[in-house]
């Protein structure tokens, strides 16, 4: 073994893997806090935790797991339960419930804290806060053939240990109790009807929240907690549309923001001479990144995807307006226009990139710059004034529509070209001739003479 | 003050007890029975002492305003809310030993849409109990599930995001995964709330068939005009029962007037006292 990964494995190796891990226990159950837009329940815990542990700790006068975990659990029902009470005798909203109840739960956390350094204990509210990665040192022996023995590995730090436990037990406890956790989530009342009762499903993931928010913020502190909680899990919302695949989206995404937060706190300060920064700190910002970055470019969900979206919606939008704009003039009379004509019936870039597209997909044709409809083009026309003209009648016959107040919404509902819906409408017109104006309804073939349908 | 809240508990909870003694024991034909049940949210009565005797192998519908205490009287039956007083037997026996006979719909409303899941993982949930703690859904109950979107018409959306589909299609999933559950006894709440013509007829359909194979349904049902249509008997619900029975004796004008308005108004505004005294307001 060399020099440089003998100081990675005993330097950097331990933070990073505590970081690491407490940040895939917390993404993986706020994936069900997160479903549940239950995400505050999180921060409500992992705050509302204190005052157990402190209790756990005074009473049995040591720091042995058991007893901080017992602490916690009974902590994290007393929060659920407290929220719910106050949330119906109050009257007040879930979020102001929560507020309320873990601000006064982690005060009273502080107070005790106080009472117990009076007795000389060693308890400290700031470690709480930030942990404290960076005090995770292991002595590996300088050869491979050692490192796996049971000395060795008996020296890695409690807090490691009592993660890697933690986290093995929260994937057991998905894997086993997903069909379950899924159900009590999406539908809690049936869940409950067939056997699965939801408030006490409820109740064990919150156990399971806070004795992962135990687990993991004497190394890391409750700021991380929080951020895991939330953040891959709505990462991983954001991505993908099933719960299984979300759930390991949310895992790689933790994965990724311990790995590399702890990577951008360490190596990148020391590439540019500068000090490291707070690990812990660094995971979150990565984290919170990763979940700006998923709401800007997620595929389908994402802002620019939308945006996308909406901008291919308008054009389609545009184009239909040009073809049936020309299509009325037509039935005036008009058989072609130029494009300052055009240009008083429709404007702006939209309206220009509307022109050249009906051009591409000759819809539209221009002989010496009169442009007039192709025969595609007419029949595209025919299908988008037959919807309007339908519409306007389905307002006046069957919504209760004034007839000069339909022409509007018509021009809405025009560009909704769903095969059912164009089956109901024509069915629901019993294929009216005319709209309420008295101009003729194009009829689905295009082979009717629009003079004799205006009878 | 003191006193008032005393006379609202006793109201609720002494009047059914002494009524309940006096009444014969139900018969275990009888898919569901409620006895003397009071509900009450917030200490205001919803449901006043409730006595029903669900008729075997019918399509039932609970009908009533807004209010009435409809869905609460399905949740209560379920043991979802509460009870204030009274008791429900499902074939003579407690709702805990007749759980794998009994499926429920609940409000379309009443769950997220948006969530992570696809047609068929929600339909295969009506199994669910079937499958057992901590195991997987076979292959064999997947299946079983698909056959059911079939029924509702619904199998080529298996796949499909729940999200995704329309307000109807939504509805006929709930539909398939109540079938999933295949019960004798179905609890369905205002499955025809918001749902286009197919998906009308197609629950429709479903009603039937589910009655042709000997099960009973109990639907909240707000629309008075399709109530003779669609079902057999007919339950006329305003926080007391109105009338219960066949359709064509208890769906009468004199029966939706009083269900609807009239004389009961006064037990909700009582029920709002009480509610008031209880609050010390």
């Amino acid at each position: 073994m060399n020099e440089a990964m003998h100081n990675f494995l005993s330097i950097d190796l331990l933070p990073m893997l505590a970081g690491t891990l407490a940040a895939v226990t917390c993404g993986l159950l706020g994936n069900f806090l997160v479903l549940r837009r239950l995400s505050l329940m999180g921060d409500a815990i992992s705050h509302s935790v204190l005052p157990g542990l402190v209790m756990a700790f005074l009473i049995t006068g040591m720091r042995s797991p058991i007893a901080m975990f017992g602490g916690a659990a009974i902590a994290g029902v007393v929060t659920v339960v407290l929220v719910e009470l106050v949330k119906k005798l109050g009257r007040v909203e879930p979020g102001a419930a929560m507020g309320v109840v873990f601000s006064v739960l982690f005060a009273l956390g502080v107070l005790l804290i106080e009472r117990a350094a009076a007795r000389q204990v060693d308890l400290d509210a700031d470690c709480v806060l930030h942990g404290q990665l960076e005090t995770l040192f292991w002595f590996p022996p300088g050869d491979w053939g050692q490192l796996f023995s049971f000395t060795t590995l008996s020296e890695v730090p409690r807090q490691v240990v009592t993660l890697i436990v933690m986290t093995i037990a929260a994937v057991v406890f998905v894997a086993l109790l997903f069909k379950e956790l899924r159900i009590a989530a999406f539908d809690p009342a049936l869940a409950t009807t067939l056997g699965y009762n939801a408030g006490m499903l409820h109740y064990l993931l919150m156990i399971f929240v806070a004795a992962a928010t135990v687990a993991s913020f004497e190394a890391v502190g409750s700021i991380l907690v929080i951020a895991m909680l939330v953040c891959p899990a709505a990462t991983a919302r954001l991505l993908t549309d099933r719960l299984r695949s979300q759930i390991v989206c949310s895992v790689v995404v933790a994965g990724v923001s311990g790995i590399g937060g702890y990577v951008a706190a360490t190596a990148l300060p020391a590439a540019f001479g500068l000090e490291a920064v707070n690990a812990a700190g660094m995971m979150t910002v990565v984290a919170a990144l990763l979940l700006v970055i998923a709401i800007v470019f997620a595929p389908q969900r994402g802002i620019i995807a939308r945006r996308l979206h909406q901008r291919r919606l308008g054009r389609t939008v545009a184009l239909d307006d040009m073809l049936a704009a020309l299509y009325r003039l037509e039935e005036a009379g008009t058989e072609s226009v130029d494009k300052a004509q055009l240009a008083t019936l429709q404007r702006g870039h939209k309206a220009d990139h509307a022109l050249d597209q009906a051009r591409k997909q000759l819809l539209v044709a221009s002989v010496s710059g009169a442009i007039q409809l192709t025969e595609a083009g007419r029949a595209a026309a025919r299908q988008i004034i037959r919807r309007h003209r339908q519409w306007e009648r389905y307002l006046v016959d069957q919504a209760g529509f004034a007839a000069d107040h339909v022409h509007e919404p018509a021009e809405q509902l025009e560009h909704i070209n769903s095969a059912a819906v164009q089956r109901n409408l024509a069915a629901a017109t019993k294929q009216a001739s005319v709209d309420p104006h008295g101009r003729p309804v194009p009829n689905n073939n295009g082979d009717d003479d629009p003079e004799s349908a205006t009878h | 003050m003191g006193s008032v809240v005393t006379m609202s508990t006793e109201m609720l909870t002494a009047v059914p007890r002494s009524v309940l003694d006096a009444r014969p024991e139900h018969s275990a034909d009888s898919p569901v029975s409620v006895h003397a049940m009071t509900v009450a949210y917030h200490r205001k009565p919803v449901l006043w002492d409730v006595d029903y005797d669900a008729p075997n192998n019918k399509l039932i519908a609970i009908v009533g305003p807004n209010g009435a205490g409809k869905s609460t009287l399905i949740k209560a039956c379920l043991g979802l809310v509460p009870r204030a007083s009274g008791q429900v037997e499902f074939w003579g026996r407690p709702y805990k030993q007749m759980r794998a006979r009994i499926g429920y719909v609940p409000q379309r409303e009443s769950v997220d849409w948006d969530f992570p899941v696809s047609a068929l993982d929600v339909v295969c949930m009506g199994r669910y109990r079937m499958v057992g703690w901590c195991r997987p859904v076979t292959k064999k109950h997947k299946h079983a599930a698909l056959q059911c979107l079939d029924r509702v018409g619904m199998r080529e959306y298996a796949d499909r995001q729940i999200s995704q589909l329309s307000g109807g299609q939504q509805q006929r999933v709930f539909l398939a995964r109540a079938l999933a559950q295949e019960a004798d006894l179905y609890f369905m709440d205002e499955p025809f709330a918001g749902v286009d013509a197919a998906t009308e007829r197609a629950i429709v359909d479903v009603l039937r068939e589910l009655k042709s194979s000997g099960g009973t349904v109990i639907c909240v049902h707000h629309d008075v005009q399709t109530v003779r249509e669609y079902f057999d008997h007919a339950l006329l619900l305003n926080m007391r029962v109105v009338a219960a029975g066949p359709v064509d004796d208890v769906v009468t004008n004199a029966n939706l007037h009083k269900t609807y308005g009239g004389r009961l108004t006064l037990l909700a505004e009582a029920a709002e006292a009480v509610a008031r005294a209880g609050d010390g307001r």
